[in-house]
């Protein structure tokens, strides 16, 4: 189902090394500051309230106003109906935990299985505690073997087991890409369909904080073709434990793409159990004038950028599309036949990325409805440079956002 | 004599795995119970164990060139056993039973791949095909001592390997003509041969991809003892590769993790000495596989892999150790395959001289005249099988021949196990909804 999220203003999280939970220590910046270097997180409750801690009052004080109205009046309605429940707040990361624990519990089948993911909790704190709960088997600590211990959780997979295999971060599952497109993926099918592979395969990936190039790749490009599996990024607390659930029920292989930024993103979720669909994309804010269509750290640059576009008068609509193989083309389609406008905002690079076979899909199915080309921002064909400056050049920022928006609605 | 693998006399001890979190505070404390490298087997009085890396290393010193004379000595001392004691049927090896279904077994293996070798140049398969003759003791005398939940992987060279497991030969022989009767509905091919109801877990065409997989089943039967509670799950998975894989990264991670959490699995190496145009010698810095093992902790064997009796006795050891849950065996064993590396291989840089050495030791021939000189069996019982065999291949080939190719609509089946995988389409439905999915002509 697709949740109104209001997931406004969050330029980017807090580096890796800062303590989450102490909410003082995050930077307040004004809307302008993706041109400067500070680090800067900006925590949104569903309930459309923004949580600012330091900074200027007068940037505060726009801000808040700016984000009522940015949201549509149905969005308003269905927050204020959220903030009549109860939920409970959590941070990105802990409801990946959550859903993880959950599913643990219910099926203990379930285990996991990563590098550092057991006694020392994660390297992103995702697994925290697990370890403790549920013992050193069901949250394997191994050595350092992503080839060996992928194939490793695709054989316990067939035999009966349902694994998470953790990457430290997506790029060292390059070390793995012999078994997670031989094997996860084609396997059910060279069995003739005796086997299953009910494995789950997540990890950090996307553009950090100057991590340098080879710790901010995007996998989800080279995977894209491998027949078999499917792939989701997840973007918000609320999806992010909602996808995660569903991709260990699921029977496929489901490669989950977290981002390294987005850990940090506070939400409430609610407390019953939920799941999101994995072959469905949700939709962020309705709109009229174009379609933009994103996925993870992305969203937050996309919604950033709405700001700027309704202050000058654009209305565009937000499609978060969550899946990234199979494509949700009845989301998207309904979207471009009101709008016949599209841009898609990705993190991948220009070649080959989501965003080259989003627009030969949407091309393909709906050319009739278009009014323009489809425009696809993505990221440099370079190497992630580690210099800020380079990398803020490297991967697409709102300011881009909004020209190429005012540019296809001429 | 003291247990057999305890190939070094001290390496580390990784410390246990333990399931809830107030055990593994005590393990701390006090030694782990389980693994004791020198403890004494309670029955290693009664069958001492014939491949002793003991014995071997006394001789491993010796330079290349008498590697063959130092793996001799693990074959001296099995026959020196037949030797010294009184010819009677208890001393031997097998029973009249045992070798009768050895001897069926390899026959089985022989003949098939020499019927696939004829339908393959008579147009029935095609692609790569990898035949196993002349390795038939390796396959034998492992799987046969398997039941039917133990688990098997292999590589390409796989048809003897299921065919031991207990694939029917139909089901294989239809599988590489690409029919929907095989067993994998023609959807793998020579390279993939699985079967769920006798555990077969591939097939796989990379080498060494499927080490890590064994790994994982292995695994699977650890975590069903320990933490699923499940009493009898004390399965073993048995891995199959050849020499050029152990050059692989796959092979050594594997013997990391599978020694560092005793998981039950037996690494068997078929050292064939060649890989395809690439000999072994030329390849490995230490050709010497069977030291690997200790390196990291498990015992290493090497065993003449053209003497089935041989095999099969390190294989009861091997296993034996693995379903008790002491841990992971690296077993090499020396063989030959008579053919080329596939049909396809014109198999010329070979020498003529080593072929027919290992030609003179094929293992049927040798279990034959071990049966023979010990009076267990007859020529007209072994007739009788052979007929039964032929009879049994001929029978495969009919059935795959009249089996139907797989229609279009097979083509989106199985892509997925959940076949929702495929998306939602434009109409707003799943497209394996759409009545063109059945029929293989869906756009997906």
């Amino acid at each position: 189902m697709a949740t109104v999220f209001q997931g406004l203003g969050a330029t980017a999280a807090i580096t890796a090394a800062a303590n989450p939970l102490d909410s003082n220590k995050f930077l307040l910046s004004s809307r302008r500051s993706f041109s400067g270097k500070k680090t800067s997180l900006v925590v949104v409750r569903s309930d459309g309230s923004l949580n600012l801690n330091t900074g200027s009052s007068a940037g505060a004080r726009r801000l808040d106003k700016l984000v009522t109205n940015a949201v549509a009046t149905k969005a308003d309605a269905a927050a204020a109906a959220s903030a009549s429940k109860p939920g409970h707040e959590l941070l990105l990361y802990e409801a990946l935990r959550e859903g993880l624990e959950e599913e643990m519990d219910r099926d203990n089948r379930v285990c996991v299985m990563g590098e550092d993911v057991g006694h020392y909790g994660g390297s992103y704190k995702v697994t925290r505690g697990l370890a403790d709960k549920f013992g050193d088997l069901r949250v394997l600590d191994t050595p350092i073997a992503e080839n060996a211990f992928t194939g490793m959780g695709i054989g316990a997979a067939m035999t009966g087991l349902r694994p998470i295999v953790e990457g430290m971060n997506m790029g060292f599952l390059l070390l793995a890409f012999n078994q997670i497109s031989n094997n996860c993926g084609m396997l059910h099918y060279t069995s003739g369909g005796q086997f299953t592979i009910p494995i789950v395969i997540r990890g950090p990936g996307g553009v950090g904080r100057q991590l340098g190039a080879e710790h901010s790749q995007r996998l989800e490009s080279y995977f894209q073709s491998i027949p078999g599996i499917q792939m989701v990024a997840c973007s918000t607390p609320y999806n992010a434990k909602g996808l995660m659930k569903a991709a260990i029920r699921s029977e496929n292989p489901v490669i989950l793409f977290e981002h390294v930024l987005l850990y940090n993103l506070k939400e409430r979720i609610p407390d019953e159990e939920y799941i999101c669909n994995l072959e469905e994309a949700e939709m962020v804010r309705p709109g009229e004038h174009i379609t933009i269509l994103t996925y993870s750290r992305m969203r937050y640059h996309v919604m950033q950028a709405a700001k700027t576009l309704v202050n000058k008068g654009y209305d565009p609509e937000v499609i978060d599309i969550r899946s990234l193989k199979p494509f949700d083309l009845h989301t998207i389609g309904n979207s471009v036949k009101k709008t016949h406008r599209v841009l898609i905002v990705e993190e991948c690079m220009r070649t080959g990325g989501i965003g080259a076979s989003l627009t030969a899909a949407i091309n393909e199915n709906f050319i009739d409805y278009l009014d323009a080309p489809i425009v696809c921002l993505s990221s440099q064909d370079v190497p992630t440079p580690y210099a800020g400056t380079l990398e803020e050049f490297t991967i697409v920022q709102p300011a881009q956002i909004v020209t190429a928006v005012e540019q296809l609605c001429q | 004599m003291a247990s057999a693998f305890s190939a070094t006399a001290k390496f580390a001890q990784p410390l246990p795995l333990n399931t809830t979190s107030s055990a593994r505070s005590q393990d701390k404390l006090s030694p782990p119970a389980l693994f004791d490298p020198f403890r004494t087997s309670s029955s290693a009085a009664t069958s001492p164990f014939l491949g002793s890396t003991r014995q071997l290393l006394c001789k491993s010193n010796r330079p290349l060139s008498h590697r063959r004379s130092s793996s001799s000595s693990a074959v001296v001392a099995i026959s020196d056993v037949k030797q010294k004691k009184p010819k009677s049927s208890s001393n031997l090896l097998i029973t009249k039973e045992e070798g009768l279904e050895l001897y069926e077994d390899m026959v089985l293996g022989r003949s098939f791949e020499d019927m696939c070798a004829q339908m393959y140049y008579r147009g029935k398969m095609f692609g790569f095909v990898h035949l196993y003759n002349g390795q038939e003791a390796v396959s034998t005398g492992f799987i046969k001592l398997l039941t039917k939940d133990d688990s098997v992987v292999s590589t390409y060279r796989d048809h003897v390997h299921a065919l031991s497991k207990g694939v029917p030969a139909r089901a294989v022989m239809s599988e590489l003509f690409g029919k929907t009767t095989g067993c994998c509905r023609g959807q793998g091919g020579s390279m993939h041969m699985f079967s769920k109801e006798h555990n077969v877990l591939g097939g796989f065409a990379f080498i060494g991809e499927g080490i890590p997989v064994a790994t994982g089943a292995a695994f699977t039967s650890k975590y069903k003892r320990e933490v699923l509670k499940e009493p009898n799950s004390d399965h073993v998975t048995l891995a199959f590769f050849g020499d050029g894989t152990c050059n692989n990264g796959q092979f050594f991670e594997c013997l990391n993790m599978a020694a560092l959490w005793k998981l039950p699995i037996v690494f068997v190496v078929e050292n064939n000495l060649w890989a395809i145009g690439m000999s072994h010698l030329r390849a490995t810095s230490d050709p010497q596989i069977y030291k690997k093992g200790p390196a990291f902790g498990m015992p290493g064997v090497h065993v003449d892999g053209m003497d089935v009796l041989k095999v099969r006795e390190v294989a009861k050891e091997a296993i034996g150790r693995a379903r008790r849950g002491e841990g992971p065996t690296l077993v090499e064993c020396e063989t030959y395959r008579f053919r080329g590396h596939s049909l396809a291989d014109p198999d010329e840089l070979r020498d003529p001289a080593e072929k027919a050495h290992y030609a003179a030791r094929d293992p049927i021939s040798q279990l034959k005249t071990y049966m023979f000189e010990n009076k267990l069996v007859n020529e007209s019982e072994l007739k009788a099988i052979d007929k039964k065999i032929d009879e049994l291949v001929e029978e495969a080939v009919e059935f795959a021949d009249e089996s139907p190719v797989p229609d279009r609509s097979q083509l989106l089946e199985n892509v997925f196990a959940d076949p929702k995988g495929f998306g939602i389409g434009p109409d707003g439905r799943y497209r394996c909804e759409d009545p063109k999915f059945t029929q293989g002509t869906a756009q997906v």
